[in-house]
């Protein structure tokens, strides 16, 4: 509750903070400050304090859950002004409005992470991705950043309505909005229509799997996270993506059984053809930010192991694969805009003149890739661990596929190790900071801290 | 009028604005199918509040079902309308660049 109220009266601050300095550096800071308070509201709610008590009238059911969720998704992008927070200010000329509207992302993130009722969902995820259309754009002059925002804000628009038309449709068969309730409708009192409810229900699946870019709806994000400023990029393609999948596995732990064999074949498919398209294709790829789009398909195809299992590992090992994913992404952008060729040939000989950078971007793909000792291990550990609990006939073939299809993505990310360590060349960056290196080894840091010692991260969910 | 109108109604507007959506070109008309699909949701919405409405009025005279339907539609109008704003000036914003709102025109561009 303290995050969602806090991180929309931030992100006026912010804004108001646009008109008093023009100082960049000064901005950042603000936002870094301002970061950290909400990082701190938030942590108060685990200690049961509140700003303001409001009877939500169960719109929202907030959880531990839901608020270690939010921790981590405000951590990280601290973490992400942290390291990258000059790149933000100069994509353009507005920089407290930048901020502005990553404050007011993560004002519908935390209203994902504890919605209850169908009208909330629809608000958080209209409130996360109207600012992320504008994000997206930011970079006026620059065909591909316009391209990306038309291309996004139409997929985005176009797939919002059709969750409409599944709410609809759900109301129509139950009568409310509640996410809980439509299961035990009281006999008699209400018209109870099953084939609008499970209508209803794929159309929203349909949307959701636009939103988190899951594979046979998937097909604007490589365009649209290329196109898309850097900076930005790194923002959509982790804290975004991990609340649309905390959004669909809320909704879906509760609905999924009024859908009975259908789901579990429906999704099987899904997690197959995301896990096959996104690591086939991101082979095939030169450009090290257009790899990264693909690869962040595959990632979601890890993600929705949890969708199919539903169980406390499944809940759990999210938190984990979100904290992992979005830490290495993070990390890895941050490298990748410093670089002034975005090629894997502009990684060349990285080693040499960078060693720091090629070290940690080192460490960032081990955990994309699942190496052991890494964060991204016990995370892919966690999804497989979560399906082979949950059992079924699909179980084993959907884990074999896992482990092949990682072992493919080790190859297309390890193309960018063997570039920086085994190749001659001169790869040219821009400035790098100390701050900067300080940030990168931090993120490294955690990385290897919740490699080796997973449980750290997820007692603190327990405390 | 019984409810299954008005499903079919929606449905139909909902198919067109899909449809639209997937076959034109110019971004603005692109758009307007999309607020066609929200449009369509907002009335099947309204239909199936009064149904309600209706099934509850049986039992319970004083009975206030379906007013959240009808809540509804007010927060898909808002949401529309800040939408509108941010689309428009992405369109407005290409159409400066290229002079065109053509969505398959900056496509062509890149290559």
């Amino acid at each position: 509750m303290n995050a969602i109220i806090f991180s929309a009266l931030l992100g006026v601050v912010m804004m108001f903070s646009g008109i008093l300095t023009t100082n960049k550096q000064a901005i950042k800071n603000i936002a870094l400050v301002c970061l950290t308070l909400l990082l701190v509201a938030n942590l108060a709610n685990h200690y049961e304090w509140y700003s303001i008590k409001i009877d939500t009238k169960q719109m929202f059911s907030f959880s531990k859950y839901g608020y270690f969720f939010n921790t981590i998704a405000i951590t990280a992008t601290l973490l992400y002004v942290f390291v990258s927070g000059d790149d933000i200010v100069k994509v353009g000329s507005y920089g407290a409005e930048y901020f502005a509207l990553i404050f007011f992302v993560l004002c519908g993130v935390t209203i994902l992470s504890g919605y209850n009722n169908l009208l909330m969902l629809f608000l958080g995820i209209e409130i996360m991705t109207i600012p992320l259309y504008i994000l997206t754009g930011s970079d006026k002059k620059n065909l591909h950043s316009n391209e990306a925002a038309l291309k996004y804000f139409l997929m985005g628009a176009f797939s919002t309505g059709i969750m409409l038309m599944g709410i609809a449709l759900l109301y129509g068969s139950s009568g409310n909005f509640g996410i809980e309730t439509v299961v035990n409708i009281t006999a008699g009192t209400l018209m109870k229509v099953p084939i609008l409810e499970v209508i209803g229900l794929m159309f929203i699946f349909v949307s959701m799997l636009f939103k988190v870019s899951a594979a046979p709806f998937h097909f604007w994000t490589p365009d649209v996270y290329d196109g898309a400023p850097s900076v930005f990029t790194s923002f959509m393609a982790t804290i975004v993506k991990s609340a649309g999948f905390i959004a669909l596995i809320t909704l879906f732990a509760n609905k999924s059984e009024e859908l009975g064999k259908l789901w579990n074949i429906l999704l099987v498919i899904v997690i197959i053809a995301t896990l096959l398209v996104g690591n086939i294709t991101a082979v095939f790829q030169q450009s090290v930010k257009r790899m990264l789009a693909y690869s962040s398909i595959a990632q979601a195809g890890f993600m929705l192991f949890a969708l199919y299992s539903k169980n406390d590992i499944a809940r759990d090992g999210i938190l984990l694969y979100t904290s992992a994913y979005s830490l290495a992404t993070i990390g890895t952008f941050a490298i990748l805009i410093k670089m002034d060729d975005h090629s894997i040939n502009g990684y060349n000989g990285l080693a040499k003149s960078q060693p720091l950078l090629a070290a940690t971007q080192s460490i960032f793909l081990f955990s994309l890739a699942g190496i052991p000792l890494t964060a991204g291990f016990f995370a892919k550990y966690f999804m497989l661990a979560s399906v082979i609990r949950t059992g079924g006939s699909a179980a084993v073939y959907l884990v074999i596929i896992g482990v092949l299809f990682a072992a493919v993505s080790v190859y297309y990310y390890f193309k960018v190790i063997q570039a920086m360590y085994f190749k001659e060349g001169s790869a040219a960056t821009s400035k790098i900071t100390p701050n900067f290196k300080f940030a990168l080894l931090v993120i490294a840091f955690l990385i290897i801290l919740f490699g080796v010692m997973p449980d750290t991260l997820l007692g603190l969910f327990y405390f | 009028m019984p409810i299954q109108y008005y499903i079919y109604l929606s449905l139909a507007l909902f198919s067109i604005g899909i449809v639209g959506v997937l076959v034109r070109r110019n971004a603005i008309i692109v758009f307007m199918c999309i607020e066609l699909m929200l449009n369509a949701v907002n009335l099947l919405l309204l239909a199936f509040s009064k149904m309600h409405y209706n099934t509850a009025l049986l039992t319970n005279k004083e009975t206030t079902a379906g007013t959240e339907g009808q809540l509804f539609v007010f927060f898909i109008m808002v949401v529309a309308a800040a939408e509108v704003s941010v689309g428009l000036a992405i369109i407005v914003m290409m159409y400066r660049n290229i002079h065109s709102v053509d969505v398959n025109f900056l496509n062509r561009l890149k290559n």
